[in-house]
């Protein structure tokens, strides 16, 4: 079966580490802050201004003056700072920042991203996009592998407009765990019940299948 | 006199000298932090062919959607436009000059701008649609894209406190980019929730300090929240 939307982010959130400061784009990758593991302390940073998001407010304590680059109103947890969008964007793009986690469109073998722009249809601009996969050393794009009609967003050169070229080393879609390296993905675990063959039918960039596939554990 | 009394006690003081054809910076993310009697004065006034400098375009009917209706922005140079139905219309007919920027180019062009750095390089962008047209260079085995800075006519920003003389504090994530934006400002006009005398914001505690701002107006805010996101209540 493939992931869920939550089994992917808990999945993702089995690659944090205590004592990370991390970044979480908008989708997916927001919930992994559900999974963080019990005694573990991971700091959330949101580059409106934020290091140290906390969970959503209640209707006494909402603030308009304080939300997440979603928009949503958030809280801060204890030890957290608030800063400039300049200053924020210095953590990212110095390389501040140990993990990052965002979506995609598409991504290619070379480490090529695509995700910001569909042209004709979708342009609502890269907001910091751009700027993280640029900055990040340690990123984790989450993904649909194949679109609704089967076709794969993994692909040997992205067709969409590049939000950066040669910067993604991880990807985790929802039927499997990968590695680009070398000018290919490199199959690491797929979806409980998922098999390789699936895998490889819906992976049109060059795939890297080893002899042995463990399926992901939880 | 006014030696360092910024303070002006009106939104027209405040916006003198702003004309057709400017370029203007106004601060906040989304809805958040945005100066908003300052841009509703500007739908007031009319001024038109406007270049905006700002992270968002506003909602329809908040912030600056209301100048867009007004069809009184020509340029618009932001991150992310979304959310904005008049935005998107205008854009598609021609009628608004769009410049999308990375939003950490973006606080940076506007960082170096005030700071009298004409351009930097950087890594943000290489290889996309954003490097064309733009100088790259490989600086220790990494490519980067040439970025020049940006400086306005009048940069709008919002506070939360401000004193006459312009210090200024921010509050929580509604600083976001007017910080910068009040460096970079040939005018810089803040709306404050509070004035307060020199010597009330402790020196250590400000963020923003008084030489870069010219104009100091109180006014109170809606503060309209974009999503609004809560928990249930246990």
């Amino acid at each position: 079966m493939a992931l869920t939307r939550e089994q992917l982010a808990q999945r993702v959130a089995k690659e944090l580490q205590d004592g990370f400061y991390v970044n979480l784009g908008i989708g997916i990758p927001t919930l992994v802050a559900n999974y963080i593991p019990q005694g573990m302390q991971v700091m959330l940073q949101s580059e409106n201004g934020l290091l140290g998001m906390g969970e959503f407010p209640t209707e006494e304590t909402i603030d308009a003056d304080l939300i997440n680059a979603g928009k949503q109103t958030v809280t801060a947890v204890p030890g957290a700072s608030f800063f400039s969008s300049a200053e924020s964007f210095a953590m990212i793009r110095g390389g501040h920042v140990d993990l990052t986690v965002l979506g995609a469109f598409e991504v290619d073998v070379n480490g090529s991203i695509a995700s910001w722009m569909i042209p004709g249809k979708l342009i609502k601009g890269m907001g910091g996009a751009m700027d993280l996969v640029a900055g990040a050393d340690n990123i984790i794009v989450t993904m649909m592998h194949a679109d609704k009609r089967g076709n794969s967003k993994l692909l040997s050169t992205c067709e969409l407009p590049l939000t950066g070229y040669g910067c993604i080393k991880r990807v985790m879609t929802d039927l499997a765990f990968m590695e680009i390296k070398d000018g290919a993905f490199h199959l690491l675990e797929r979806a409980p019940g998922v098999t390789v063959d699936e895998i490889v039918a819906k992976t049109a960039g060059k795939l890297v299948v080893p002899d042995h596939v463990p399926e992901m554990t939880f | 006199m006014a030696g360092f009394n910024k303070v002006v006690h009106s939104y027209d003081e405040a916006l003198a000298g702003l004309n057709d054809d400017m370029t203007i910076m106004v601060g906040g993310f989304g809805l958040c932090g945005i100066p908003e009697g300052l841009i509703n004065h500007m739908v007031k006034l009319g001024v038109k062919g406007l270049t905006a400098i700002s992270n968002n375009a506003g909602v329809d009917d908040f912030g600056l959607g209301l100048l867009l209706k007004q069809h009184q922005i020509s340029t618009m140079i932001a991150s992310y436009v979304g959310e904005n139905a008049t935005f998107e219309q205008q854009m598609l007919s021609g009628e608004l000059n769009v410049i999308l920027t990375p939003q950490g180019t973006l606080a940076e062009k506007i960082r170096a701008g005030g700071a009298g750095i004409p351009a930097f390089f950087t890594a943000t962008g290489y290889g996309t649609p954003i490097a064309d047209g733009k100088e790259t260079r490989e600086i220790k085995g990494r490519h980067y894209v040439l970025e020049e800075s940006l400086t306005a006519d009048f940069a709008l920003v919002r506070a939360w406190k401000a004193d006459t003389m312009g210090n200024l504090v921010f509050r929580k994530t509604a600083a976001n980019f007017n910080p910068m934006m009040a460096t970079a400002g040939k005018i810089t006009v803040v709306e404050a929730e509070e004035i307060v005398e020199p010597g009330e914001l402790d020196p250590d505690h400000i963020h923003t300090p008084g030489i870069y701002v010219d104009r100091v107006i109180k006014a109170s805010f809606e503060k309209r929240i974009e999503q609004r996101t809560v928990k249930a209540a246990k």
